[in-house]
């Protein structure tokens, strides 16, 4: 079968002693910064992409992407222990997996999340193994009027799955989208927007922007306030669950992965909503909801499984289409663009080694993260103790030289304090970093879409109606757009989102 | 009385100004038919997009609840930002070693909580490690001491 042969491909790249010992750096790496606060995946790939410049295009990726699931389970073990998640999908699991930790079950949670992560990391990656391919081949059909209304709607799908008021979420994307358009035009070569600095001719730096909204305005919040965590001190108690505990957990498993798989697909950070889907659905379907809030081992299993899941399923818009689902994947491209390697449909046909190895490392770095993490635990708590103070001048330095690094534009550095400085003002109005990011992204390539699309139509704009694939996705678009605006789904979001707060 | 929600108010006052400095500059530019769009077709049409949302925003800051801004982070501001525009100031001409040991330096002073001893030591330390990994170590290009020092 295609299918198994593909995978042997895959798993014999990425299982080169050189490809192991990349992916072990990402991973321990993600986990590191999952576990420090202040500093999250999109920060970290952003500084280190300059660094895989000299890598194979395979390796860079792998170690890319070993980062962002690591982070995703350091992210936990904060949540868990000190009730403060790195990452923003790890919320719900602070909920419940903090009240465990309290009771003297952190060690209990801390494998819930270990172990239900790990198996919807294998669910989800042959998920991505099975439906990808599948994908490419539609994937190649798609002209541009296709990719246009495809990007739109992920676009409004980002904006769905956002913090806060959507009407700021969609001004956030378009000012992404106008950010976007800053550099040389290519069909006339007129520069734009760029106030007449060479530097700028070839666009803003997609890692300056990136590192400035993302990493320098997170160390200014933190500096708001200027004070120290409190570490849990108590014992983490046993490591193993009791049969009783496994047995609670099997279904909030299952469940959690399906969930997560589902959703992780969607464009614009399907990790974070499916975590809180699958808390509420648990919550509903338990015999003990009052449990909830107080330590229910359902409460960190189904939302864990989940968040992985959804992080797995992300790279499948990402390898077939080479459209980002949400920042970390937007990274991806930038480093596969980087690299020399087109992100699109054409990628699985003309590399299968990268595309299987990428697939196949995954796995790889799921089950390195559950032999590293359990026994490297009393590591990462005392990680957890070095102060804020001596940290992110740290993180300021290798901002810096990770910046400079990408093209040695002294510029870049200028722009970087600039949307630094943006990005805090942004977060402190309550405007959502994420979509912008997508937005930026996406500009060039919308704008190409759409232009290239007009021309093919010769001018006539029903050209995205009346072609089949063009006009469901617009449709589909359409739907998103009206269901997150109806008052009853704008209430129940506001809901599901203060309660992670 | 409707209470005004000022962080709604100013991001939509902000939003509209960006839309307007957009929307001009585009209009400098070629606009160009929609069969063949011009350099300022599309920007153009985001900018009108940003400043209706913007728009928006601000109609919707009227009716909801006032929310209370946290502290602002100045001293932050005044450290951090310049950290990096000083090693893009200096790179070139100071070199590697001297500027990212600066540029620590600068950041490290963000936090009140630390003392000038420890600022050094740790710039020191942070340069150290850095000129390992990324001049010798991954060998990027960086002049390790650049022209503007005497020797």
């Amino acid at each position: 079968m295609d299918l198994m042969s593909n995978l042997g491909l895959g798993f014999a790249t990425a299982a080169s002693p050189e490809n192991l010992l990349f992916c072990l750096i990402g991973v321990i790496l993600g986990t590191l910064v999952g576990v420090l606060p202040g500093i999250g995946a999109t920060a970290t790939i952003a500084m280190l992409l300059p660094i895989t410049f000299q890598l194979e295009p395979v390796s860079s990726l792998i170690m890319l992407a070993g980062i962002y699931y690591g982070a995703q389970y350091g992210g936990s073990t904060t949540a868990i222990l000190i009730n403060m998640p790195g990452e923003s999908s790890s919320a719900v699991t602070a909920i419940d997996g903090y009240q465990m930790a309290r009771q003297g079950k952190a060690g209990t949670a801390l494998a819930v999340a270990a172990l239900g992560s790990f198996f919807a990391g294998t669910v989800a990656t042959l998920l991505v193994a099975i439906f990808a391919p599948p994908l490419t081949i539609i994937a190649l059909k798609f002209g541009a009027a296709e990719y246009f209304s495809l990007m739109l709607l992920g676009l409004v799908s980002a904006i769905a799955l956002a913090h806060g008021s959507i009407v700021k979420a969609l001004a956030m994307v378009v000012l992404g989208l106008l950010l976007g358009m800053v550099g040389t035009d290519i069909y006339t070569g007129t520069p734009r927007f760029t106030f007449g600095i060479t530097a700028y001719a070839d666009g803003l730096n997609f890692v300056a922007l990136a590192v400035g909204v993302f990493g320098i305005a997170e160390i200014l919040k933190n500096l708001e306030g200027d004070q120290d965590r409190t570490v849990l001190t108590t014992r983490l108690g046993s490591l193993w669950p009791s049969r009783a505990d496994l047995r609670r957990m099997v279904f909030p498993m299952l469940r959690g992965t399906a969930l997560g798989s589902a959703l992780g697909i969607l464009p614009g950070g399907g990790a974070i909503l499916a975590s809180f889907a699958s808390y509420t659905v648990e919550k509903r379907l338990s015999k003990h909801p009052e449990e909830f809030g107080h330590g229910a081992i359902e409460g960190v299993a189904g939302p864990e499984s989940a968040n992985n899941a959804g992080a797995q399923t992300s790279f499948i818009p990402l390898l077939t289409l080479g459209i980002p689902a949400n920042p970390v994947m937007a990274l991806m491209v930038g480093a596969m663009i980087i690299q020399g390697v087109v992100p699109g449909p054409n990628v699985a046909a003309e590399q299968p080694a990268l595309f299987w190895g990428i697939i196949a490392s995954m796995w790889i770095g799921n089950l390195m993260l559950i032999v590293l993490n359990l026994p490297l635990i009393g590591l990462w708590v005392k990680l957890l103790k070095v102060p804020y103070h001596i940290l992110f001048p740290v993180i300021m330095a290798f901002c810096s030289i990770g910046v400079y690094s990408v093209n040695s534009n002294v510029y870049d550095l200028y722009a970087v304090a600039g949307f630094g400085l943006m990005g805090y003002v942004l977060m402190k109005l309550r405007c959502e970093p994420a979509p912008l990011l997508l937005g930026f992204v996406l500009g060039p390539m919308l704008e190409e879409n759409l232009r290239r699309a007009m021309i093919l139509g010769r001018g006539d704009p029903t050209t995205f109606l009346t072609r089949p694939i063009s006009a469901t996705l617009l449709v589909m678009t359409l739907i998103v757009l009206v269901v997150v605006l109806l008052p009853q789904v704008r209430r129940k979001r506001a809901q599901v989102f203060t309660e992670s707060d | 009385m409707a209470t005004i929600n000022k962080t709604d108010a100013v991001a939509g006052i902000l939003f509209v100004l960006v839309g307007v400095i957009f929307g001009v500059l585009a209009l400098g530019m070629e606009l160009g038919t929609s069969l063949r769009m011009g350099p300022g077709y599309f920007p153009l049409v985001l900018a009108g997009l940003l400043i209706g949302l913007g728009a928006m925003i601000v109609a919707g800051s009227f009716k909801s609840v006032a929310e209370e801004m946290t502290a602002h982070a100045w001293r932050g501001m005044l450290f951090i930002l310049p950290a990096p525009v000083f090693f893009g100031l200096t790179v070139r001409g100071l070199g590697f070693v001297p500027s990212i040991f600066v540029t620590t330096l600068i950041a490290a002073l963000a936090s009140l909580k630390m003392k000038l001893l420890p600022a050094l030591l740790l710039s020191a330390g942070v340069t150290v490690f850095c000129t390992l990994v990324f001049s010798v170590a991954l060998g990027l290009p960086f002049r390790r001491f650049g022209p503007w020092l005497p020797f």
